[in-house]
């Protein structure tokens, strides 16, 4: 073999090698995290951790309950807000592709995707805090919303520009009215990637911390009222965290691995629902 | 009843500047099989799809002049209306992925939100696929999704989709132009079961399927309708010269 080619080979060697060895590497740093917070937290998580409140400085013990239910209810109530909105402009960004209007919203959506999480939690507390005078897990829930948009809006447009053109040709064809194509046809033809969207979107937000700092702001206590300040896991890490207590310290780690315990699921629940409703095209 | 079923005066179709049916009259009589036939481009398939209303959903397409269905414009009705008397039949299947091969078949019902008894949509089922001669090929697996069927079962799924409306015109977008030639076999003959209670307008590029199936044949070309005739005079004795020099093969 001449050296020209043994040369060739070689240099053809070292890129596969190359390729997977940096493919590897992307994992490492999630591997480290997962070890680490699990190995600090996972002990600290128990029935007792879960559904009790915080102990005041000083006396030992104590959960996370108001973070936990705060949490449910400021996503949940994002989740509301945001995943209609964001379906439906989804649907016309997919429907009406070039119209201006589809312009001009897609480069907002862009744009709305590149704020930082902080300046959104300013903006809610302009919009919502200052007016009605006083924190609320409702201006946090708004905050998380506008974050979630442009990732329910994007894969939402995405999933449906996907979907063959003859499918919607077919149903128009039987006299289908436009909102029944989109619903029983459209929609639930794209129905996986819609949901992966969305559960991804809700992943997204758990961990969110700046938006709520002055939305949500926190609460030791327990509260299911969505008008007043409201505990939720990433705040709690937040303050716990840099507090000087080690018992606070052993909540926030807690609280990280719920957190992270809790991301990990949605993410393979997405795989699964994906798998599982995916419409043969 | 009357004996022209479709008539189109006038019609003019675009997309945007581009002017590509022109001043088509033409004049279909009821329960006969129509093959409009022409080169790539000539403006037949959007001829077609302006008679359902079609023509339109395209960004930028606009239409002039009538098209009557039974004497009544169909530009005047709305376009639900006319796309539930006027059924279509694509080139490609395209059943609904996500309905069963049942559901597919009572698709324009379901879809539209039209509640039946059960009974009847069996009927409606069971005809509409012996219609289309799938019946027995799909009875047992009727729960199953359409798009387990193959190419040509698809196609004939679609026709029994369409058929299961009762409409009075059934317009067929080059329906074989995806399939193999068996499948195309089995549905060339199904038009002539077809032909009995509908109107059927077929767009082909296949001169041959356009002399075996159809009782009159419209060529088109460069957007205009240069011949409607008996399809037997048509290939027999064409009277244009471009129906001769395209049926002879001297351009396609």
């Amino acid at each position: 073999m001449s050296v020209a080619i043994k040369y060739r080979i070689g240099k053809s060697t070292v890129f596969q090698a190359l390729v997977m060895v940096l493919s590897f590497a992307c994992v490492v740093p999630l591997i480290f995290i997962l070890i680490y917070i699990l190995q600090a937290g996972i002990t600290k998580i128990n029935w007792h951790f879960l559904t009790n409140l915080p102990k005041p400085v000083g006396e030992t013990g104590g959960g996370i309950a108001n973070a936990l239910v705060g949490t449910s209810i400021i996503i949940a109530t994002a989740s509301v807000i945001a995943i209609p909105f964001g379906i439906l402009c989804g649907i016309y960004l997919s429907e009406n592709k070039n119209s201006k209007l589809a312009y001009w919203s897609r480069l907002c959506i862009d744009i709305l995707q590149g704020v930082p999480s902080i300046v959104i939690g300013i903006v809610a507390y302009f919009w919502l805090v200052k007016p009605l005078n006083g924190f609320s897990a409702l201006s946090g829930s708004v905050a998380l919303a506008i974050m979630m948009l442009p990732i329910v809006v994007r894969s939402t447009e995405e999933t449906l520009l996907l979907l063959p053109d003859s499918l919607r040709e077919a149903a128009y064809a039987l006299g289908m009215p436009f909102h029944r194509v989109i619903l029983k046809v459209i929609v639930p033809c794209g129905i996986s990637g819609i949901l992966s969207g969305v559960m991804l979107s809700v992943a997204r937000i758990t961990g969110e911390t700046a938006p709520l700092l002055f939305t949500a702001f926190g609460n030791p206590y327990l509260t299911t009222d969505i008008t007043k300040p409201m505990q939720s896991l990433p705040l709690l890490i937040f303050n716990y965290a840099t507090s000087p207590y080690n018992d606070w310290h052993d909540l926030a780690w807690g609280a990280s691995c719920i957190l992270l315990i809790w991301v990990l699921l949605l993410n393979i629940f997405t795989k699964l629902i994906t798998r599982k409703w995916k419409v043969q095209l | 009843m009357e004996s022209t079923i479709v008539k189109s005066v006038n019609y003019n179709a675009y997309f945007g500047d581009n002017h590509v049916v022109k001043d088509v009259n033409i004049e279909i009589p009821r329960n006969t099989t129509i093959a409009v036939m022409g080169p790539s481009g000539c403006g037949k398939t959007t001829f077609l799809r302006g008679i359902n209303r079609m023509h339109e959903l395209i960004p930028g397409a606009t239409a002039k002049g009538q098209i009557l269905l039974n004497g009544e414009d169909v530009m005047e009705m709305h376009p639900i209306f006319v796309r539930l008397k006027i059924g279509m039949v694509f080139q490609r299947p395209n059943p609904f992925p996500n309905l069963s091969i049942y559901d597919n078949v009572i698709a324009g019902y379901k879809l539209n939100g039209i509640k039946l008894p059960k009974a009847e949509k069996d009927t409606i089922v069971e005809h509409s696929l012996t219609r289309v001669a799938l019946w027995n090929e799909v009875k047992d697996s009727l729960t199953k999704k359409g798009s387990f069927l193959s190419g040509g079962q698809q196609q004939r799924l679609c026709i029994a989709r369409a058929v299961a409306m009762e409409p009075e015109v059934l317009l067929f977008d080059e329906p074989t132009s995806a399939l193999d030639p068996i499948s195309t076999s089995t549905v060339e003959e199904l038009f002539h079961e077809l032909k009995k209670n509908y109107t059927l307008i077929i767009v082909t590029h296949n001169m041959q399927q356009a002399a075996r199936v159809s009782d009159r044949t419209a060529f088109f070309y460069m957007g205009e309708l240069v011949e409607f005739d008996d399809t037997k005079t048509m290939f027999t004795n064409p009277k244009d010269i471009r129906t001769q020099n395209y049926i002879t093969g001297r351009f396609s």
